[in-house]
């Protein structure tokens, strides 16, 4: 086939939507945040597999159509997305290196997914959640004000050493 | 946007994920959707997605009310969350009815195009918001109930609907974490807040029990690995509420009367008065985007 002779590589295309920020935390792309879960380039065309962090998303129609402006700017052959559900995304997808672009920002990167817990059995034992550091000043233990943020991916809570409230990631 | 092909061979990159070993919930492996999406069985299959959507789509507009009234700023923020995830799944489940029913309506059209006797939520869901003990009972109540659904259904055959199930198992971990947190603080606090979580729990436990009601809809899923029967998970459920109603020093109400009619189209008054304000915009200005 030489309809897609010099498009883009697969290769080409992860350079290029690592480029493409999420448009509710800017200093992280597509890519860092692991939404992005393949790129396929074949004789039918380009195809992107994407995963949304959370069903009600409301930047997930956004980030579709910032990634298909972005293919489609790159010259890619006939890109197309493609959304799959299963694995359901996990805030372990997110790469190290964004992780220390999150804490740069202000934002308390997740920590490890948790196993699985029953959170009734969690609360009846007052079973302690996972500390988070302070982004800012690093203090080891901070308070959790609220388990739900700004956006649907992160959580609010404050640092009682340089009274600092601030967002963190959720793990899940 | 297709949802529906999930790949049947693993083509995720290096260092993802793969999909987790489960026991499916039919023995009949291999056995495709496509094949029973016929008759009886494809009826029954968009009946069960509606039902499953319709609760969340009518709890995400009541939640999505307290949007600016809440208590204080971190509970307006927690609800108005709380919507987001639900009115999200209840549009990728009506998506994926939309798809199976073939009759070229899309999940918008299902969901602001239908009048209430077509919609297929428990009553629980519509009664009005009432105090803020009678939302975060009526949260805890459903939500303790579709955790366990939810990781049944993570088992599905149906793929789009065993992944739309992993996604909301995660949001609703935390819906039940949040509802359970505030039932102990409510009945284990101060003589009014434990007055009314109790008023509340009085007032909403005979709808709740239409959360477990099964029927022929339920059997047919069930015998076709498309779902649990929601009839087995009553004991469970209960016993769930129980604890959590026990260490709120509150007191599980008698059973007397039990809400039914919401599966099959039945409704109270309050359901008509809730699709007006959530329907209005879509009827009045058809087709209109942004």
């Amino acid at each position: 086939m030489v309809a897609f002779a010099g498009a883009p590589t697969a290769e080409a295309l992860w350079d290029v939507l690592a480029t493409v920020l999420d448009p509710e935390v800017p200093v992280l792309s597509v890519v860092d945040l692991g939404i992005v879960r393949n790129i396929r380039v074949d004789a039918t065309g380009t195809e992107v597999t994407v995963t949304p962090t959370y069903s009600g998303c409301p930047a997930i129609q956004v980030i579709e159509r910032d990634i298909q402006s972005a293919l489609e700017r790159a010259g890619a052959f006939a890109p197309r997305i493609r959304t799959v559900f299963a694995p359901a995304w996990t805030s372990d997808w997110i790469n190290p290196a964004a992780r220390e672009k999150l804490r740069a920002y202000g934002i308390a990167p997740p920590g490890p997914r948790a196993a699985t817990a029953d959170p009734l059995v969690q609360l009846l034992k007052r079973t302690p959640l996972a500390d988070v550091p302070c982004p800012y000043c690093g203090a080891a233990h901070t308070e959790l004000r609220s388990a739900f943020g700004p956006t649907a991916c992160k959580s609010i809570r404050y640092c009682p050493s340089c009274l600092q409230p601030f967002e963190a990631f959720k793990s899940i | 946007m297709g949802y529906g092909s999930i790949p049947d061979e693993p083509e995720f990159g290096a260092g993802s994920d793969a999909p987790a070993q489960v026991t499916p919930l039919s023995d009949a492996r291999g056995h495709r959707v496509a094949s029973i999406t016929s008759g009886i069985a494809a009826n029954a299959h968009v009946e069960y997605l509606l039902r499953l959507a319709d609760d969340r789509l009518i709890l995400g507009q009541r939640l999505s009310e307290w949007c600016g009234h809440a208590p204080i700023l971190e509970e307006d923020i927690a609800l108005a969350n709380i919507a987001l995830d639900l009115i999200g799944e209840s549009s990728l489940l009506l998506e994926h009815a939309a798809a199976l029913e073939g009759a070229g309506r899309s999940n918008d059209a299902l969901a602001f195009l239908r009048d209430e006797t077509a919609f297929r939520n428990v009553q629980l869901v519509e009664l009005p918001n009432g105090d803020f003990a009678v939302t975060i009972v009526r949260l805890f109540l459903y939500s303790a109930l579709q955790l366990p659904l939810l990781e049944a259904l993570e088992r599905s055959i149906d793929a789009t609907l065993a992944g739309i199930a992993a996604k909301a198992r995660k949001e609703c971990t935390y819906h039940l974490r949040h509802g359970a947190d505030w039932v102990l603080k409510l009945g284990d606090g101060t003589a009014e807040s434990r007055a009314r979580a109790q008023a509340a729990l009085d007032y909403l436990w005979p709808y709740a029990h239409e959360l477990t009601w099964g029927d022929a809809v339920d059997d047919a899923m069930t015998s076709e690995g498309i779902a649990i029967d929601v009839r087995t998970l009553n004991a469970a459920w209960r016993a769930n509420v129980e604890r959590i109603v026990q260490a709120a020093t509150l007191t599980m109400p008698a059973d007397g009367w039990k809400a039914t009619g919401g599966r099959i189209g039945r409704h109270t008054e309050h359901l008509g008065h809730l699709l007006a304000e959530m329907q209005v915009l879509p009827r009045s200005h058809p087709g209109a985007t942004w």
